[in-house]
């Protein structure tokens, strides 16, 4: 009989086997082609074999894994270092990452995205598309001159400058005075702006309100000139472009993925944040999961720590299970904890307590810490094992 | 047949709530009136504060109330009638909230009737799930406080401010916490409800005190000093605080004070309240001992890591506990502990009487407490415990009958708990089978020492004896040190050999002629016996390879074929043919090819012995470690190794080298000094996003770290493999070629925060360099070796950069430590069910199938496993 990969796939398919296994059980009959006998052999023997790897039910898992992370954070440096790779863009890295990851905050220190392309051969495509996601303000396009005597700003426009950013005099026109809302004279590549004109308040007696250009408003002006953003997305200062093998990738100093993935020439579904919160926002929960696995196992591995993912699988899951990404401690999952007793043992003891007095709730002694402190035996592991008699009548 | 069910209580939940006023006078045993405890005679006064109905404290004496002795009796509570009532810090918030969402006439909640019931229904289906209502009542709350007028009666509503921490206005006039209770009692059950409250467990009155709770004498015991003056405990003394202006408020009231003096006394009272319940409270100065110190009241019982919660309920002291110094012990199996005498005859196990044990028992009884193998205590059938002296035990060992318990010294083959803190996986506490020995130490095999993370330098260690059989069979199958071999963490071997385990095995697998005497010898630890057939016979001596003496440890049937740690990642592989012997090949329990190193046999790494594990099981994984230790210190011993101060010398020639390659770092042509004349000029090319001083500085220490690696390179090159320091880092048994380059050849630049040293004076370092120098020297580039030794300011420069470490590991350990806690806190509850799903204890699914693919991650199975049985099967039909 020979062996094809339908006929592989028949036997395997029906398998009490998670879908990994599986295929690299399929990959390897279909290599070696046994006969049906030996086929008989090696299914029995991976069966055999998966189930005596399998997990011992009642085992601690959560506890295993929160050890199994929290060991190696002893381990773990404290510096922030460059990124492997983009000497430019500084991350933080270690044990503050990993603290940070946890803690799922809303602001991390070093938000990073990694832009894919979809067509990241060229490298003049790359940079068009990374001039459209870095933030341009005037700044970047020319000179600013304050004429305080007679109260207006010039700009000299950087021709090459603005060709370079694929950006036209009248772009740059039209947004500044969209954002500003003052009249913009231009002079070939130079443009004058002057506030508006205010009343005095130093009017003398008699006299018509005279209406002047203050030197407030004129600093005002130059101040709101530099914030406004002519091209690309704010929250980005700056993008480097790296090649990464055959392709061109981009990465940014800050995150805004949902404008990110707009820009035109960007491959949606590879780009990516490191902000799992953000991520969450974007992509959804099981994205969200699937980031911090990914932004912890980054961490790890820079470390030179070597965990088994599971571990981490289980604390991301504990973390996304409930539809968002919930802090490990007070703010999060530890401060939501059904146990009035197991929140009070944590932190804030004494705020828990009244208010589990005040709203009369019942603490159904269920979890692990309640159970020790009432001096009981815990429903986890050996604890867990009941032997239930049936007396003969 | 009548059944014994002998089915301890459980407990099933516990129902919070807030104690009503009657509920106080109903479980109070006496009322307290006076704020003395003793009268000149020493006798508690009744109605005092340490009245004899409120318990017992004193041995010898009963409890007026339950008749019981110091120990039995629980205590009682008693209370105080306060004149005026009193808001209960805690909840000062809630009152403010509730002040501000009802009328301030009619007392009902400033809400629709439909909206109550929207809320209630919504709380009822928040409640259900299991999920906080914080945020939905504190909706209610910020709602109803917006409504103007009253929807009920019309009542116009006032501003309510709340003065921190007790305090309330209406516009000018204050809120007496009379008033306010007067207004929480009409305040409808069914709007309770609509607040997240339960009317029946918890009426808001509730929330304002006019009966005060006096907690039993147990609760605040007073110690007495040895000049027999009585300490009271802090809670007597706030009590006698209270009682105090208690009084003195009932007499001016009574008496007809003025209301400015009411109003001062009530303030008072409500302030020695208050620092009762909590004496941490912002906005109030906290109440302090005589001698200055902040008192410990209430809130300060139960809070923080030393507090009941953390502190007493969750962690406790313990008995049948042991600790002391540990130190190694190569002779002992991993699975053994080295426990000394005098721990040995202070810690029992006590054994009931049968007629299977009778004898043996009276021999322990009849040993005595000093002769070790004995016993310390037998506890009669009647209940009465025995102390075992000299005097009575041959008595004691002759009237000794079935079902008398006895606490017998622990011996030889016990199950006791060894544990090493930090505790920071569940390899911290392993089970291990106690052998008594002379000396005050706990002896450990080194080989256990990894996960412990113990070391010798005065590192002490816990024992715990458990005290039921099933305690100790349950810790003999899953605790035991063969059964933590493998590390879940990373599903590799966490025991392993060490430091001289690996040294040894390393130099004992590159020996090529050993004579039998020799062989015997290195063998002679082990169980091996018998020698395999001679390697080669020279003039009819037969000699043997190290390779063989290590594969007679090695189980048959064992196949196995990698690089070891030595290997040089060639760019094409030679195999078996490998030039420096790192290519190991095992065939059927036999070392063909390849050097035994750190890969092999080290712990985190050690291949073998994770392979002998997960094919052969643990017994075998514990005998082959065992083995292998002894072998490998057999090992080094034959070979002989030392390590001192030449062995760094190395020729004239090479130090000339790297003078010169450090020089030219310094001043050659692609040196720093050309860098910095580039910079000084301005024509240095900056790096894109770097200013032109980061540029210079990056580039600096490019070059410099340069230098330092050529130069340790050039001293490599004099140092061979016969030099012990190379042959330790190069089997990776202990440091690494930079610190052995550091010693022979240059030690670097010194950092801190990963740059060259900037900080000091004035725009310099040290004020023996110039201003701005930018040099390699004023920056903490340390051209000299540790053998040579520093020049004052490298000195310096490398006190500099090694203080940042000591700070790292400092503020790391407590980082990590707390990071640890939250993991474990938020992750404890979580359970791999018997379908393969993880549940936490209420049964909320957090994973439908462990890790994907329900696989224990110390076990492992994947690609490997099923090649490996793909080849078996296969293989073994051809």
């Amino acid at each position: 009989m020979s062996v094809t990969e339908e006929s592989i796939k028949e036997r395997v398919s029906p398998l009490p086997l998670p879908p990994k296994i599986r295929d690299i059980l399929s990959k390897e009959l279909l290599e070696n082609a046994p006969g049906e006998a030996q086929m008989d052999e090696i299914i029995t023997k991976v069966l055999e074999g998966y189930t005596n790897a399998g997990i011992e039910p009642c085992e601690p898992v959560g506890v295993v894994a929160a050890q199994s992370i929290g060991e190696p954070g002893t381990q773990m440096t404290m510096r922030t270092f460059h990124y492997a790779g983009v000497a430019e863009i500084n991350v933080t890295l270690g044990l503050p990452r990993l603290i940070e990851i946890l803690d799922a905050r809303k602001n991390p220190s070093t938000p990073v995205m990694t832009v894919y392309l979809k067509d990241g051969v060229s490298k003049q495509r790359a940079q068009e598309v990374a001039w459209s996601i870095q933030k341009t303000t005037i700044t970047d396009l020319g000179e600013i001159i304050t004429d305080r005597s007679n109260r207006r700003i010039t700009i000299e426009l950087d021709e090459p400058a603005l060709y370079e950013r694929n950006l036209t005099l009248p772009d740059v026109i039209e947004k500044l005075e969209t954002k500003l809302k003052v009249p913009i004279d231009v002079i070939g590549y130079t443009l004058i702006l002057a506030p508006k004109e205010t009343a005095s308040k130093t009017t003398k007696e008699g006299e018509d309100a005279q209406k002047v250009v203050t030197l407030g408003a004129l600093v005002q002006l130059g101040r709101n000139l530099k914030k406004v953003v002519i091209k690309g997305i704010e929250s980005i200062p700056r993008v480097v472009i790296q090649r990464n093998d055959s392709e061109y990738v981009l990465y940014t100093q800050g995150t805004a993925l949902k404008e990110a993935l707009e820009v035109e020439g960007v491959d949606p579904t590879r780009t990516v944040s490191n902000h799992p919160g953000e991520i969450c926002e974007v992509f959804g929960i099981e994205a969200a999961r699937n980031s911090v696995i990914n932004e912890i196992m980054a961490t790890l591995r820079e470390q030179g720590l070597n965990v088994n993912i599971k571990h981490i699988m289980l604390a991301s899951d504990m973390m996304t299970c409930d539809g968002e990404v919930k802090q490990i401690g007070r703010h999060g999952l530890s401060g939501e904890k059904a146990s009035i007793l197991a929140r009070a043992a944590f932190e804030v003891t004494v705020n828990h307590l009244i208010d589990a007095g005040m709203r009369g709730e019942v603490d159904e002694l269920s979890g692990v810490t309640e159970n020790v402190i009432v001096g009981q035996p815990i429903h986890l592991g050996t604890g867990d094992v009941h032997l239930v008699v049936k007396p003969q009548v | 047949m009548k059944q014994q069910v002998s089915a301890p209580k459980r407990i099933a939940r516990i129902n919070f709530g807030l104690i009503s006023p009657q509920e106080y006078r109903n479980m109070s045993v006496t009322r307290i009136i006076t704020a003395d405890t003793y009268d000149d005679d020493g006798f508690p006064i009744d109605m005092g504060l340490m009245d004899p109905r409120l318990g017992v404290i004193d041995p010898g004496l009963r409890c007026k109330t339950c008749n019981g002795r110091a120990g039995e009796c629980p205590g009682h509570f008693g209370h105080i009638e306060l004149v005026a009532p009193c808001v209960h810090v805690g909840f000062a918030k809630q009152i403010r909230n509730l002040l501000r969402s009802t009328c301030r006439s009619c007392s009902r909640l400033l809400l629709e009737p439909i909206a109550k019931k929207e809320y209630r229904e919504q709380i009822e289906l928040l409640r259900g799930r299991g999920q906080t209502i914080n945020s939905l009542v504190e909706r209610v709350f910020s709602e109803a406080s917006k409504v103007e007028v009253c929807p009920y009666c019309g009542e116009h509503q006032l501003k309510v401010v709340y003065e921190k921490p007790t305090k309330y206005h209406e516009i000018d006039s204050q809120l007496l916490p009379s008033d306010i209770r007067d207004r929480f009692e009409r305040i409808p059950d069914e709007d309770i409800t609509v607040f997240g409250m339960d009317p029946d467990n918890a009426r808001p009155e509730w929330m304002i005190l006019t009966v005060l709770p006096v907690p039993p004498v147990t609760v605040r015991p007073s110690i007495t000093l040895q000049t027999g003056q009585r300490s009271e405990d802090d809670l007597t003394h706030k009590l006698v605080d209270i009682i105090r202006i208690n009084q003195r408020f009932q007499e001016n009231k009574e008496a007809g004070a003025p209301q400015l003096i009411i109003e001062d006394l009530w303030e008072l009272l409500q302030y020695h309240v208050t620092t009762f319940l909590d004496n941490s409270v912002s906005g109030i100065p906290p109440a302090r001992h005589r001698s200055g110190r902040p008192l410990k009241t209430l809130s300060q019982r139960l809070k923080g890591k030393e507090g009941r919660f953390r502190g007493s309920l969750s962690g406790k002291r313990v008995n049948f506990s042991g600790r002391t110094v540990i130190s190694p012990d190569p002779n002992l199996s991993i699975n053994e502990v080295g426990v000394p005498e005098a721990v040995a005859s202070e810690l029992t196990f006590t054994l009931k009487t049968v007629p299977r044990n009778i004898e043996e028992l009276k021999e322990y009884v009849r040993r005595g407490p000093d002769n070790h193998p004995g016993a310390n205590y037998v506890t009669r059938t009647d209940g009465h415990k025995v102390k075992i002296s000299d005097i009575n035990r041959e008595e004691l060992a002759e009237t000794l009958e079935c079902g008398w318990l006895v606490e017998r010294h622990l011996k030889d083959g016990d199950i006791v708990l060894f544990n090493r803190q930090p505790s920071l996986h569940k390899m911290s506490i392993m089970a291990h089978e106690v052998k008594v020995m002379p000396g005050k130490t706990f002896r450990l095999n080194p080989a256990v020492c990894p996960p412990y993370n113990a070391d010798f330098d005065g590192d002490e260690m816990n024992i715990h004896v458990q005290q039921t059989v099933e305690a100790r069979a349950e810790a003999k199958i899953l605790m035991r040190v063969q059964e933590n071999i493998l590390s879940p963490r990373f599903g590799g071997p966490i025991i392993g050999g060490i430091h001289d385990h690996i040294t040894g095995m390393f130099l004992l697998t590159r020996e090529k002629e050993i004579d039998k005497n020799s062989a015997l010898d290195i063998l002679r630890k082990t169980g091996v016996r018998d020698l395999p057939e001679p390697d080669h016979v020279v003039d009819y001596v037969p000699y043997w390879t190290g390779k063989q003496i290590f594969s007679q440890i090695l189980p048959a049937g064992l196949n196995l074929e990698y690089c070891a740690e030595i290997c040089r990642e060639c760019d094409v592989c030679r195999k078996e043919n490998c030039l420096y012997d790192a290519y190991v090949v095992i065939t059927n329990g036999e070392l063909l090819c390849g050097t035994i190193d750190e890969k092999s046999i080290g712990a985190f790494k050690g291949i073998v012995v994770n392979k002998i594990i997960r094919e052969f099981g643990a017994t075998a994984g514990a005998e082959f470690v065992d083995n292998m230790t002894n072998l490998a210190i057999r090992g080094i011993m034959y070979h002989g190794f030392s390590f001192g101060i030449d062995d760094e010398d190395i020729p004239e020639e090479a130090i000339r080298q790297i003078g010169e390659i450090n020089k030219d770092g310094i001043d050659g042509k692609e040196g720093i000094a050309e860098l910095i004349d580039q910079y000084e000029r301005g024509e240095l090319e900056s790096l894109p996003g770097r200013s032109d001083k980061e540029t210079l500085e990056m580039r600096i220490m490019r070059v410099l770290g340069g230098v330092r690696e050529q130069t340790g390179d050039k001293a490599g090159l004099h140092l061979g493999i016969d030099n012990s320091a190379v042959a330790m880092a190069v089997s990776g048994a202990r440091g690494s070629m930079l610190n052995l380059a550091q010693m022979a050849a240059c030690v670097g630049q010194q950092s801190v925060r990963g740059e060259r040293i900037q900080r000091g004076y004035l725009d310099r370092t040290l004020p023996h360099f110039k201003k701005d120098d930018f040099g390699a020297e004023a920056h903490g580039f340390v051209q000299a070796s540790y053998k040579t030794g520093l020049t004052p300011t490298e000195y310096f420069f490398h006190a500099v950069g090694g203080r940042e470490g000591l700070v790292d590991t400092a503020v790391r350990t407590s980082q990590s430590g707390y990071l640890q806690r939250r993991m474990v806190n938020a992750l404890q509850d979580l359970e791999a069910q018997n379908d393969g799903t993880v549940r936490d204890t209420r049964g909320v699914i957090v994973q439908t199938m462990y890790g994907e693919d329900g696989i224990d991650s110390a076990r492992g199975f994947g690609r490997e496993h099923i090649q490996r049985i793909v080849k078996d099967v296969t293989g073994a039909s051809e």
